[in-house]
């Protein structure tokens, strides 16, 4: 009985470790990527998409300078904000209202201002939309910090 | 043959066996409600066989997936057949197992002796929308992707473990390779294990207590379960096939989406039906109850679900149960028309609906392209895709002053009047006939909102041309013809070559007094003025890349641009991008029926 279960452990374990590999896997800190250049981002303040490209290793692959993500840029003189396109309720990609006056989410209908601020008491986002650290260099490139923070909860906790 | 059955019998005892499955009485006789049971493990028995042949040919990865279910939906002989049963043999599953639970709870067949058998079949229940929710990102298509990122989001909202419980899910803290692997490993291998065991421990409690048969029928004659019984088991389960058959025929199979994309917005994000509740569900829930939402709720109605044998013991359990039951039924059939409702009635969503149908197509279309897919997958292809990616660029970077038959290139039109020419169709004989037409080159649709519209050039149109006699008129035709020639445009090559004779004439005509293109522009070995688009060239693919990279060159607009960015120079559009927008806007991308 002791033998069987000491031999049984083996594999379990085995299997449990590797299973619970990607927890050791913490992306930590995500480095600054270079999105795009100042003169892209529409001066009117209207906020625009752009894709994040980076580079990325995907499990086995690594992929060179891969779209990974999107953030809306808004600029406000030579201050760009960065927002992150991703729901801060379920993950969901938040879309511009077709009037462009507002982020609407069409998934569970969360709804922000453009500066990515809860605008509607109904919305059941428990947070603005994530503001990533950004930073103009050399006059015209606009860094942002691209990552991902924790769905459905009050505080901005990285994934 | 019976001499060989005997010793098989002698073996293995195959015979006792045989008789203890067949030979069962049911008291009250054989009866048509007590077919759930054997319909759903019929069903299974389809999910099992159609799924492990999917699987022999199914790549679970994030550039194989999608790639891999195309070609079984497209490529393999009757591979469409195949999966639209796989798919909808599922969701006919949903219903059966709701029909079996209905009948369970309407005949108390959950009280007393039979209460670890009911926890059973929800544990049944359970694994099943375990199997739905894993099997609807398998095919890696925007809609699985997206439907399924707002599961594994529920999943991290719980409290402590979640996050953990999120990242083994999705096996990294993003989506990708390994977040197939695994849920095609609780696909194919943990879940159907767990379906396997609980079947078996179902039957063979259902076979220690036996059907619940009503009081009215206690004074019947027993029924056998072979062949009474059988029978009707093997009709309903005919009929479940058959109405599933013909779903997939009717339908033309499961759907397929276009490749997942974690860049590109995708509005038309929904659940399967049957969780569109949950969907509905979570909109109600305020900042800060998302848990109670999406977890604690639906938990506490599975966990009133699974108390039912014990809340079933007092006086009036039954009727309560009855009354829990139906109250939550009412509840989901509710959430659920009424997410449908919302859907059907918001404008957004059915043109979002419409834009994704669109996406899928095209995805399908490239995939079928002699060049097929490449490699790199699905998504590199659409990606590579002028007709997807050109608009998106247009309206991005474009649109803040260009139209496209009005609108952004996406199909909205900005409130804003445009600030330069109508660029749809441009380098075309009709674009020119209109830049050439003295009225219409100092609309908004040519140079009415630039510049320009006091320039050498519509001064030249508004007056000059208009002068022109009938002869005059024929040449200017031609030359026409010339310039747009000069684009080369795939959709125009039939016309230029048919008119090589006439295109001929038109160059010589460029310079003739009359027209005299070349007083400012540069065309072929005649030199015109600086800061004056040059004609040699104009509208091809070259010369288009040549003004995005930088307008302000002397051979473009120069000291005389309005305003264009300097899309290249200042690296506003990446080399690719400008390509796509280019090719999209000279109609260069691969369709199945030639080009348009």
């Amino acid at each position: 009985m002791v033998m069987g279960a000491v031999a049984s452990a083996v594999p379990l374990a085995a299997g449990a470790t590797a299973l619970l590999d990607p927890l050791r896997r913490h992306t930590g800190a995500s480095d600054m990527v270079l999105v795009t250049r100042l003169s892209a981002v529409p001066t009117d303040g209207a906020p625009q998409k752009f894709t994040v490209t980076a580079d990325r290793t995907d499990a086995w692959a690594t992929y060179a300078d891969t779209p990974i993500g999107a953030v809306y840029l808004r600029r406000t003189g030579d201050d760009v904000v960065a927002l992150n396109t991703v729901c801060p309720h379920a993950g969901c990609f938040v879309g511009l209202a077709p009037d462009r006056s507002r982020f609407a989410c069409p998934c569970h209908k969360s709804s922000f201002d453009l500066d990515g601020v809860v605008n509607d008491p109904a919305s059941p986002s428990p947070r603005d939309m994530d503001v990533l650290e950004t930073e103009v260099r050399n006059g015209d490139e606009v860094w942002v910090r691209f990552q991902h923070f924790l769905p459905g909860r009050e505080d901005k906790t990285p994934v | 043959m019976s001499e060989l059955l005997n010793w098989l019998d002698d073996r293995t005892g195959y015979r006792g066996l045989l008789k203890g499955a067949l030979y069962e009485h049911i008291p009250g006789g054989a009866r048509w409600r007590y077919i759930w049971g054997s319909t759903l493990t019929f069903a299974m028995f389809v999910q099992f066989v159609t799924g492990i042949v999917l699987w022999a040919a199914y790549s679970a990865n994030a550039q194989g997936a999608w790639e891999s279910v195309y070609f079984i939906q497209n490529q393999m002989v009757g591979g469409w057949v195949l999966r639209g049963i796989h798919h909808y043999m599922a969701q006919a599953t949903i219903v059966l197992l709701l029909l079996h639970l209905m009948q369970v709870m309407i005949d108390g067949a959950y009280k007393a002796p039979r209460e670890v058998n009911f926890w059973f079949g929800l544990g049944l229940l359970g694994l099943v929308l375990g199997l739905s929710l894993t099997g609807y990102l398998l095919p890696w298509d925007q809609k699985g992707f997206w439907a399924t990122k707002v599961a594994t989001s529920i999943a991290s909202m719980t409290p402590v473990v979640g996050p953990a419980m999120q990242q083994l899910l999705v096996g990294g803290s993003e989506y990708g390779h390994h977040t197939l692997t695994r849920f095609f490993a609780l696909h194919a291998g943990v879940l159907p294990a767990g379906v396997v065991a609980l079947i078996v421990g179902h039957v063979y409690l259902f076979r220690r207590h036996g059907v619940k048969a009503p009081k009215d029928h206690a004074d019947k004659p027993a029924g056998m379960f072979w062949p009474d019984q059988v029978l009707k088991d093997g009709v309903a389960s005919l009929i479940v096939m058959a109405t599933v058959l013909g779903i997939v025929l009717w339908t033309g199979g499961a759907h397929l989406g276009a490749p997942a994309d974690p860049t590109e917005p995708y509005s038309a994000a929904r659940p399967e039906w049957y969780f569109l509740f949950l969907f509905q569900w979570l909109k109600y829930f305020p900042a800060g109850w998302e848990v109670v939402g999406a977890q604690v709720i639906p938990g506490l109605a599975f966990g009133l679900i699974a108390a039912m044998p014990i809340i079933g013991k007092w006086r009036l359990g039954h009727r309560l149960n009855m009354g829990i039951g139906t109250a939550l039924l009412a509840g989901i059939v509710m959430l659920t028309w009424v997410a449908k409702v919302e859907d059907g009635s918001d404008p957004d969503f059915v043109a979002a609906q419409i834009e994704a149908e669109a996406a899928a197509h095209r995805a399908a279309e490239l995939a079928a392209s002699p060049r097929g897919i490449p490699a790199a997958g699905g998504l590199a292809m659409l990606r590579a895709d002028p007709f997807t990616q050109g608009p998106r660029i247009f309206a991005a970077s474009c649109a803040s002053c260009h139209r496209f038959e009005g609108h952004d290139g996406l199909g909205s039109v900005p409130e804003e009047e445009p600030t330069a020419s109508d660029l749809a169709g441009f380098g075309s004989r009709a674009w020119l006939e209109g830049l050439l037409d003295a009225e219409r080159i100092v609309s908004l649709e040519y140079f009415g909102g630039t510049a320009h519209d006091r320039g050498r050039m519509a001064r030249f149109v508004t007056r000059g041309l208009a002068q022109l006699d009938d002869a005059e008129r024929v040449d200017l035709a031609k030359v026409v013809l010339a310039v747009s020639a000069e684009a080369g445009l795939p959709y125009q090559a039939e016309s230029d070559e048919a008119e090589a004779q006439v295109i001929e004439e038109g160059r010589a005509l460029i310079s003739s007094e009359a027209i005299n293109c070349t007083r400012c522009h540069t065309f072929g070995d005649m030199i015109g003025d600086d800061d004056v688009p040059v004609l040699t060239g104009w509208g091809s693919r070259e010369w288009m890349l040549g003004i995005l990279h930088d307008p302000s060159a002397p051979q473009y607009y120069g000291e005389d641009n309005d305003g264009m960015p300097l899309f290249g120079v200042d690296e506003i559009l990446t080399e690719v991008q400008m390509g796509l927008v280019v090719d999209w806007l000279r109609r260069d991308w691969y369709s199945e029926d030639g080009n348009q």
